[in-house]
């Protein structure tokens, strides 16, 4: 049981306050113990896998290509000869980003085809079996009698989802989404293309948006009820007051005052896209990457696979007693997608609550 | 009047005047006739909008006609929005200008485009577009034809998404169950978010996608050989430009030195009304100043008697099945035409339809000759 509590080298939380600090005498040289995780880490890399969806055109590729400063996805056009897919599609593709020395493993998947129909009932439905799809292999892997050493882990961390910029609120699309998909993944929500909106505009469009949210019971990413500590909660709280984020995406640089920035060059001016005045693409990169990718996956870890878990070893009534193996009844695809709301925070609620008492 | 007058001033002998009077008939003052009476009786038109919530259709409306048709709107919540079905609104203003009046009417489509499912979306805007022609069928076809009313829907400005890369299904569906029935004028809505290589690509495959699913949107006429230059220049930009990428705004900002209608962004202001910026001129013009009587015109020669025609047709195949029927529109009462007579009415129709595209090519070859 101890394991599961920190499964990350990295997580950064503070030890439980059962264990009382006790006075030291002199140094040990216990602060070498980070050193040793840096350079572990160093060596194995990390993994993140993102999900971005949205109808098509609202700059998802663009996005993700701007974020990871590198031609990580190469924008598909539709064309005409092939007709409009039908049904969503799903695609994924890894790369290897460096920096530093240091490996990220990225996968990005794409949906699209999302919400480009005339009826678009049930179009969330491929995105959530190839979640719980990815949930299922990594609980296969696990409850393997001889697992591997480090079991890949294809699960989708987080989920940017690209609301596009109307100025009015939430449409009933993004809103049946939104609330399935949140129980089961951490979701990022964003302004799509900005850039057609007035900086009044935007702040009116996020208020509604933010109203839309709580009127629905969305819990989006960075969720309150997972706030370990004060820091923690100021921290998430300035966040939470700027989401969604209004963003703009752009592959190309142009020059503005001697300096090269990626941006948008139109007949009016230059939208810098790394420019807090102009869009909060920053915040929206510093959130994935410089400061929360820790977080997303832990998150992930602890609280959404381990309620998938606990739903799919109820369902076979079976749980792992020893070092027997384990017969899993096949998942049934009707009876994962939509894990009820009440449960899922009942179950988070709880094991906080194990971590701590 | 007019010209008969410069030559009589010039000419002042007597005699001279008396022959040019018996040369000239006069009647090249109809056309200031017919302005006079006009301009006493006053213009309709009515426009339809249509196209998903938040592409900016009532900004556009506004900054096109500079009234604020929707001070009283309410924008609807999330949760009104979840149980909304396609509604059909309409909006009258009276503009007067120079002496010249216009009733404008607007015809909104709040809900179009916006469910999970969108199904058929199109159908109450379909319905209302016939609904108007039986109107004025029946008016037509009354008694009493003084006072008809025209309601007919000459005009529908369809806004396309700029987010897209090009037709959506939906738009698609909507345009093709409403092309034979109103003249459709496509737009590329909110285009100050696409930079100018972008708004080329979206506009070429706009194009190729209208032509590929056989779509009929309103055709600019063709120009006299006998125009100016300018003019002529000016019709090609214009149909060189379509579907027009416009924006609009219901704010005045200052810009260099000037105030101008546009929007205020960090990098930059949008103009409204800077030909650089968007194609908002060339649609206020095409809409207002050089074809909304021609708009008009097709309205009431193509889709309307289209329109009649089918409906002629109906009722006489119903005639036919149920002869005890009586026909609510007084039509002559022709004998009920069997089946051969039915065929014989068809083949003349085809043949007479021939011997016009026959005339229409040899006018052609003449005018290149």
């Amino acid at each position: 049981m101890d394991e599961r509590q920190s499964p990350s080298p990295c997580s950064s939380r503070p030890s439980s306050p059962r264990t009382p600090p006790c006075e030291m005498l002199g140094s040990v040289g216990i602060e070498a113990v980070l050193d040793q995780l840096r350079i572990k880490a160093m060596k194995t890399g990390f993994e993140f896998n993102i999900m971005v969806v949205g109808q098509s055109g609202l700059g998802k590729s663009t996005m993700v290509n701007t974020l990871f400063k590198s031609k990580v996805w190469q924008s598909s056009l539709p064309s005409l000869e092939l007709p409009m897919p039908q049904t969503l599609e799903l695609h994924s593709m890894t790369h290897v980003i460096e920096e530093k020395g240091l490996k990220l493993k990225l996968t990005v998947t794409d949906t699209p085809g999302f919400g480009d129909q005339i009826n678009n009932d049930k179009c969330w439905d491929p995105v959530l079996s190839y979640i719980n799809q990815q949930y299922e292999q990594y609980l296969q892997e696990e409850l393997l009698i001889t697992r591997q050493r480090h079991i890949p882990d294809t699960r989708v961390h987080c989920c940017v989802y690209f609301v596009p910029p109307t100025g009015h609120c939430l449409r009933p699309l993004d809103i049946e989404f939104l609330q399935r998909l949140c129980r089961t993944v951490n979701v990022v929500p964003v302004i799509a293309r900005a850039d057609s909106l007035t900086i009044e505009e935007r702040n009116a469009f996020r208020s509604r948006i933010q109203e839309n949210l709580k009127t629905y019971c969305i819990d989006v990413y960075p969720q309150k009820c997972f706030d370990e500590d004060i820091n923690d909660r100021l921290l998430n709280s300035k966040i939470r007051e700027q989401i969604p984020f209004a963003v703009v995406g752009a592959d190309r640089e142009h020059l503005v005052n001697g300096r090269c920035v990626l941006g948008r060059k139109t007949k009016w001016g230059i939208i810098e896209v790394e420019n807090m005045a102009h869009c909060e693409f920053l915040l929206l990169r510093d959130l994935l990457i410089r400061s929360h990718l820790q977080d997303l996956k832990d998150i992930t870890h602890n609280i959404h696979y381990e309620n998938y878990r606990v739903l799919r070893l109820n369902e076979s009534h079976q749980l792992p007693r020893g070092p027997g193996c384990v017969n899993l009844a096949p998942a049934s695809p009707g009876q994962l997608i939509c894990p009820g709301p009440g449960k899922v925070r009942r179950r988070a609620n709880k094991d906080s609550k194990e971590d701590e008492g | 009047m007019s010209t008969g007058l410069r030559y009589k001033s010039k000419l002042a002998t007597p005699e001279d005047k008396q022959d040019i009077d018996k040369q000239y008939v006069g009647f090249a003052t109809l056309p200031n006739q017919v302005h006079r009476k006009s301009v006493k009786k006053g213009f309709d038109f009515t426009l339809m909008v249509a196209g998903e919530s938040g592409l900016g259709k009532s900004t556009l409306v506004h900054s096109l006609f500079l009234t604020d048709l929707y001070k009283d709107r309410k924008l609807l919540s999330a949760e009104e929005r979840i149980n909304q079905t396609v509604e059909i609104l309409k909006h009258t203003v009276d503009i007067e200008e120079k002496g010249v009046k216009l009733k404008l009417t607007i015809v909104d489509t709040p809900g179009f485009g916006d469910a999970v499912n969108n199904s058929e979306c199109w159908k109450p805007i379909t319905d209302y577009v016939d609904q108007q022609f039986e109107q004025y069928f029946r008016d037509e076809s009354g008694l009493n034809r003084k006072n008809i009313q025209d309601n007919r829907v000459h005009c529908c400005l369809y806004f396309i998404s700029p987010f897209g890369h090009g037709l959506r299904p939906v738009d698609v569906g909507f345009m093709k169950a409403l092309h034979e029935k109103v003249n459709i004028v496509p737009l590329i809505a909110k285009a100050d978010c696409l930079v100018p290589s972008e708004i080329r690509k979206l506009k070429e495959r706009i194009r190729e996608e209208i032509d590929k699913f056989g779509i009929h949107v309103y055709q600019f006429p063709e120009c006299d050989s006998d125009e100016d230059e300018d003019f002529k220049q000016q019709d090609r930009e214009l149909k060189e430009s379509a579907p027009f990428a416009v924006i609009g705004s219901n704010t005045v900002v200052e810009a260099k030195g000037q105030r101008v209608r546009g929007r205020l962004y960090p990098w930059g202001i949008v103009e409204v009304e800077n030909q650089a910026h968007c194609d908002f001129v060339k649609l206020r013009n095409m809409l207002i100043r050089t074809h909304m009587h021609d708009l008009k015109d097709v309205t009431c020669d193509v889709h309307y008697e289209n329109y009649r025609a089918h409906c002629i047709q109906q009722m006489t195949s119903k005639l036919t099945q149920d002869s005890r029927m009586e026909s609510p529109i007084p039509i002559l009462p022709l004998p009920t035409p069997d089946a051969e007579t039915e065929k014989l009415i068809r083949m003349k129709d085809e043949e007479l339809r021939r011997m016009q595209e026959m005339l229409q090519k040899m006018k052609q070859q003449m005018q290149d000759q």
